[in-house]
């Protein structure tokens, strides 16, 4: 059914760190390796040496700069699915397919349910959900539901295959409906916010904006002129003169 | 958003059957449209004819149209499939209706009911169109007071178009019906005037800034994560110049209201046959006016997945 379930158990989701992802693309790969022979098998990909490249990524980043009163700074952006609490991706499905687990949270596709609408993709303002044209219907992140339960991974591996991927702990998993989680403190520590929150559709997933800037000079720069230093006498007045 | 030519002409066609639909169920119905074999086949064929021929168009945008039969089970929630639903089981009092106004030309009792529940199926379904689109919150021209009025009254303007057009062309001349079509076109356009206007003057609370969660200042896009147009651009980046735009509109007022409005103007004081031809035309140039307009609906409408790729 693709009413929303009251409450969840457990509200599992990614954390992402926008002060220290670089851009690397090793969680999109990682991420496509994985899935492509995943749950939500195949990730086609259409012309892939050819002049019209397409293909279904759950997880693409984006590169922004980000200009304030401060300066500016170029900012890395993973973009996919937040799982959101009222994913109204699931709501307008017609026929099923699309759910979000009672146990989890995760927002799901029954690939065989699916008609190929499209009309999940038009009512998520993320555009985490990707068409794939060759089988005819929708696929999205599952946030490795097939790896973060898999007993047959060691421990240390079952989560999802972009948070094991990445270089810089950029990415981190775990219950954001549990406040003593690592992920919720993390959250909490850092102001970790929601993409689109006057949308209302209440992601789990958060993210970390980076870290204010500071105001040391960069070691490379050349040191800092010497102020000068208030006295008397004519350099003084001079100084005096010129400070008006 | 893409506008796929399967969803532009489902939801013109479906939106000016369900019209004729109705006006016959109410109409037909109370006996205010006299019942005539050929007349009535006709109409209904024309009505039926063009909701069949809108579903079927749906189907053409499904990835998997051979499961197109599991859309209706999810009414509780999804607009699309309780469209689904009320447009199914509209088809139960329109094929009552049919055969006892069409083939045993009567009027009163069960055809009277069924007529009326014609109506108000019809009605449901068109609603439950605008819905879908009205209900999507990420795409702010369609998420409006102004959506699901302009389906209702754009059905009604189509709808009672053909039914002047049918009924002209069977030499049955009504004053009252074609000063409603007049009335009806007037609404129409100052409907679409008013949304033009609306939508220009939209502002989204939604930027590249909440997209991004990154406060203050500009957010400029400065590289896509991938190098050809993907689904998403494809799907939702559809973007019409802004020439063009203001042409489609002056097409769309010029085809679908200007000028039906002038025919049946004229229809008034002409003769028959010249009042049926000008009838005729009316309808064909409206019915090619809207799908400009539903072309326009789709093309102009814009989704907040842009914002990450700076557009």
């Amino acid at each position: 059914m693709t009413c929303l379930p009251a409450h969840t158990d457990k509200r599992l989701g990614l954390v992402i760190d926008l002060d220290t992802c670089v851009g690397c693309q090793a969680c999109v790969t990682a991420c496509k390796e994985w899935n492509t022979g995943g749950h939500m098998a195949p990730l086609t990909d259409i012309d892939p040496y050819g002049s019209n490249v397409d293909g279904v990524w759950f997880n693409r980043v984006h590169s922004y700069e980000h200009t304030t009163e401060m300066g500016g700074r170029t900012v890395n952006f993973p973009r996919s699915c937040l799982h959101c609490e009222t994913p109204a991706c699931v709501t307008v499905c017609p026929t099923g397919a699309s759910y979000k687990r009672a146990s989890d949270g995760i927002v799901l596709i029954d690939e065989d349910k699916c008609i190929g609408c499209k009309l999940c993709s038009w009512a998520c303002p993320y555009g985490a959900r990707e068409f794939d044209t060759d089988v005819g219907v929708m696929k999205k992140c599952t946030l490795c539901v097939d790896r973060i339960y898999n007993d047959n991974l060691a421990e240390e591996d079952r989560v999802p295959a972009c948070v094991a991927a990445c270089p810089t702990s950029a990415r981190h998993f775990g219950d954001l409906g549990d406040p003593a989680s690592a992920v919720s403190q993390l959250v909490a520590d850092r102001g970790g916010v929601d993409l689109m929150p006057e949308m209302g559709y209440r992601p789990t997933n958060k993210y970390l904006p980076p870290r204010a800037h500071t105001q040391r000079a960069a070691s490379v720069a050349a040191p800092a002129l010497e102020p000068v230093r208030a006295e008397g006498g004519f350099l003084g007045w001079v100084d005096r003169m010129l400070s008006n | 958003m893409h506008p796929a030519f399967s969803v532009v002409f489902f939801t013109t066609a479906t939106g000016a059957g369900y019209g004729l639909l109705a006006l016959l169920g109410v109409l037909g119905g109370l006996g205010l449209i006299p019942p005539d074999f050929w007349l009535g086949l006709i109409g209904m064929g024309l009505a039926l004819g063009l909701i069949a021929a809108g579903l079927l168009s749906s189907t053409g945008h499904l990835g998997r149209p051979e499961r197109a039969w599991r859309a209706f089970s999810q009414w509780r929630s999804s607009w699309l499939s309780r469209e689904g639903v009320s447009s199914v089981l509209t088809f139960i009092p329109a094929g009552l209706f049919g055969i006892g106004w069409v083939f045993f030309g009567r009027t009163g009792g069960w055809v009277t009911l069924a007529g009326l529940l014609t109506a108000v199926g019809a009605i449901v379904t068109v609603c439950t169109t605008g819905m879908i689109y009205a209900s999507l919150k990420p795409i702010a021209q369609w998420h409006s007071r102004f959506t699901l009025p302009g389906y209702l009254i754009f059905s009604a303007m189509t709808g009672s178009l053909l039914l002047n057009a049918l009924l002209q062309g069977f030499g049955i001349d009504s004053n009252t019906l074609l000063a409603t079509c007049l009335l009806l076109i007037v609404l129409g356009w100052g409907w679409k005037l008013a949304t033009w206007h609306h939508n220009d003057r939209l502002e989204i609370p939604t930027t590249a800034n909440t997209a991004t969660g990154l406060a203050g200042g500009t957010v400029r896009s400065l590289e896509w994560p991938h190098t050809e147009e993907n689904y998403l651009l494809k799907e939702m980046g559809f973007r019409i110049a802004r020439k063009h735009g203001a042409k489609l509109r002056l097409v769309t007022q010029i085809l679908a209201f200007a000028l039906p409005g002038l025919l049946l103007l004229a229809a008034i004081f002409l003769p028959w046959p010249l009042a049926a031809i000008a009838s005729v035309l009316a309808a064909f140039a409206q019915f090619a006016g809207m799908l400009v307009e539903r072309w326009l609906f789709f093309a102009e409408a814009k989704h907040t997945v842009t914002l990450y790729y700076g557009r």
